[in-house]
């Protein structure tokens, strides 16, 4: 296995150029380039799809698209945020930034690196690919319960399988090459307990992902022999059973939740104390709060499944335990507000989504507990309540510490600070839009209408047309997004290497943009 | 670290890291035993029991309760058949052995297998639901044409909790992969026990 030594032969070179360079690399730098490129055109193919959805349920009745393509759409929409935008947005992140950050010359494992990405172009390319299949794409929703993704479900969910399966490898070999990195890459003098939170979030994410995408590989591969080689694991009739399914994929599904807004987390924690010019408050309490809440992601999962006819027994500790999460998530909000509280505070770009993070993900995280109450369950499950909440903690959660990220940490990467104007134009025109587009589903979903249809009852029309118009606008201001990078890419202002006047931390200490080899002689922490 | 030391305990955390990945897959597929052991246990999930015919008449009759049995049938879309309990509900004491018949027939023109699934709600009870006889034991194959009733023999534990008055007993059809006349494989007994 080679390590990041082996750069010392070439020493004091650039970059190599052409197209090769993207290919063999094994720079921690160009890696990080690679996942945040994929995970940016996956989040626009997403969201072409996102606007297909909102198009049809512009006005009651069918319009734009046939029943099954609609549904092939939320279901490729939600796998394709999910395992080819959020997830490997936030492992371009980390491949950036945790090297920068405990002082580290790359990862641990470089090769391991490139082929961890490399997969990933594939098994987007495979997933996507069942779109143009005979008898369409996946249509079960991107959960996949059995027996609908397997007794019932189109030839294409094989390719499907696969898919996942790759995408599972990607995800574990990128794991373990962060927790090596984190255990044996730091600078002298970085103990655990003071490194940024952006990587202890990370660390800990990483274990998740190795407990648990091993699992949905499991499932999926159950998926697989039931459907072609005559196993019953799901099937009643051969003394399987379909619940189980929900069982191994919550398993998965609810810890899952959390490798998406973990590293969310960290990235806060980062650009708050920065432009509060105060150290983050609660250190300590933030690393065991993640840690908890990683903990907890564990038993809770049935919360997912408050409508199989569970026992009481089962639906009051799901609850109960379920609850337990907001303290260590109340925890870290909080925290941030302490931060926040007498600092001497700015309003750039990144605290802007900062900010808009900590009050729209709170949001997001308080109607999880009201459906974590189960019998208030009964009445939201399946409708665009659960579609509202999870959008909440995903596009202002996850999506929004990503986009803040990128310009919080955008003019190390490119030596170019990002355009303020353009940046705020950004951030405002999304703010609104996302708003107008998802909170008006939490008024349509009590009132009752379901999840996963192309057509809906009159009653519903207004909000699902304010609805669809602020999924335009959105829609509209995340290609506004593409301009502005491509933009910041070409040309602005010159970074500094500080280039935040409150910024703390090693990455802060190196050059803008950050020369390709770094902390090649490991800097000394205090 | 020398690169020799880093690379040693990078060999490490990629060793032991693997091994927890690959019995993370493993547990996962722990998971389907696990799952059944604990249904098994718990009663939660309405999978009745079975007995012999001398336990259920070796248990004391409960005279002063009366539990009330309602019997529902559904039949898989695959299987052209038609399906139905031939009394829609009993009343019973605990502990009394009782028999009601279920009617089956084929619509078909063709010999078709079937294999009944039974499930009982509420599933807490299912442990005290406790069947001697029953369709659903075997497969049950039906000529062109051809109907039949089909006994089902149970008793209810005098243990169930006093708070259940009431129980349904619901049976899916489904249709059963053709075997060859004659031929009863051992896997086929191992699959219809994981059934019931």
């Amino acid at each position: 296995m080679s390590t990041a030594t082996t750069h010392d032969e070439h020493h004091d070179h650039g970059a190599p150029s052409g197209l090769m360079r993207w290919i063999t690399t094994t720079n921690h730098k160009d890696i990080g380039t690679l996942y945040l490129w994929f995970a940016f055109i996956m989040l626009l193919i997403g969201g072409a799809m996102a606007m297909v959805i909102r198009a049809e349920l512009f006005q009651p009745g069918l319009q734009v698209v046939d029943p099954h393509f609609f549904n092939t759409m939320t279901t490729m929409h939600g796998l394709i945020m999910v395992f080819g935008a959020i997830m490997p947005g936030m492992v371009g992140l980390a491949n950036w930034q945790i090297p920068l950050m405990i002082g580290a010359p790359d990862m641990a494992l470089p090769r391991m690196n490139n082929w961890s990405f490399w997969i990933l172009p594939f098994a987007g390319t495979m997933l996507l690919s069942t779109l143009f299949m005979e008898g369409g794409g996946p249509a079960f929703g991107w959960t996949f319960y059995a027996p609908l993704s397997t007794t019932f479900a189109p030839a294409s969910t094989d390719f499907f399988i696969f898919a996942v399966h790759m995408l599972g490898f990607s995800s574990i070999m990128g794991s373990i090459n962060i927790i090596a990195t984190v255990l044996n890459m730091r600078a002298p003098g970085m103990t655990l307990m003071k490194m940024p939170l952006f990587v202890w979030t990370w660390f800990i994410t990483a274990f998740l992902l190795i407990a648990v995408m091993p699992v949905l590989a499991g499932a999926v591969t159950m998926m697989l022999t039931d459907r072609n080689f005559g196993t019953s694991f799901f099937s009643a009739a051969g003394g399987g059973d379909p619940v189980l399914f929900q069982h191994v994929f919550w398993f998965f599904g609810h810890p899952e939740v959390y490798i998406m807004i973990l590293p969310a987390f960290g990235v806060i924690s980062e650009i708050i104390p920065t432009f509060a010019r105060k150290k983050l408050f609660g250190y300590s309490s933030m690393v065991y709060a993640t840690a908890s809440i990683a903990f907890l992601s564990f038993i809770v999962y049935a919360h997912h499944m408050f409508t199989t006819g569970m026992p009481v027994a089962g639906e009051l500790y799901f609850m109960y335990a379920t609850i337990m999460i907001a303290v260590p998530t109340a925890v870290k909000v909080f925290n941030w507000t302490a931060t926040m509280w007498k600092g001497s505070m700015t309003f750039e770009t990144p605290m802007l989504w900062a900010i808009a993070f900590v009050f729209l993900f709170t949001i997001g995280g308080f109607t999880g507990l009201m459906m974590g109450i189960a019998p208030a369950d009964m009445q939201y499950h399946d409708t665009y309540f659960i579609v509202a909440h999870f959008h909440y903690v995903l596009v202002t959660g996850a999506l929004f510490a990503m986009i803040g990220a990128f310009y919080y940490w955008m003019p190390k990467w490119s030596g170019h600070m990002v355009s303020e104007r353009l940046g705020k134009i950004h951030f405002w025109w999304s703010v609104i839009s996302v708003n107008v587009l998802f909170f008006p589903q939490h008024f349509i979903g009590l009132a009752g209408m379901p999840r996963r249809i192309p057509d809906y009852s009159l009653q519903f029309a207004d909000w699902n047309m304010v609805s669809s118009l602020g999924g335009f606008a959105f829609g509209l201001a995340q290609v506004f997004f593409l301009f502005i990078i491509i933009k910041t890419i070409r040309g602005g202002k010159a970074a500094t290497s500080q280039v935040w006047e409150g910024a703390h931390g090693l990455e802060w200490t190196v050059p803008s943009p950050a020369p390709y080899h770094t902390f090649e002689t490991a800097p000394e922490v205090r | 670290m020398s690169a020799a030391e880093q690379a040693a305990a990078n060999r490490k955390v990629v060793k032991r890291l693997t091994i927890a990945a690959v019995a993370m897959f493993g547990f996962g597929f722990a998971l389907v035993p696990l799952y059944d052991v604990f249904c098994d246990i718990t009663g939660i999930n309405g999978k009745t029991g079975r007995i012999e015919l001398e336990a259920a008449l070796g248990q004391t009759v409960d005279e002063d309760r009366m539990v009330t049995v309602e019997f529902l049938a559904t039949v898989s879309s695959d299987l052209p058949w038609e399906f139905k309990p031939m009394v829609k509900k009993v009343k019973v004491h605990p502990g009394e052995v009782t028999e009601v018949h279920y009617y089956a027939m084929n619509k078909t023109g063709n010999q078709i297998a079937g294999q009944a699934v039974p499930s009982l709600a509420p599933g807490l009870a299912a442990k005290y639901f406790n069947k001697t006889e029953c369709f659903c034991f075997t497969r049950q194959s039906l000529g062109p044409g051809e109907g039949k009733q089909m006994p089902l023999r149970f008793v209810v534990d005098p243990a169930l909790p006093d708070e259940v008055h009431r129980v349904s007993l619901s049976y899916t059809f489904y249709q059963a992969e053709p075997v060859a006349a004659g031929k009863e494989d051992s896997s086929d007994s191992a699959q219809l026990d994981s059934i019931l």
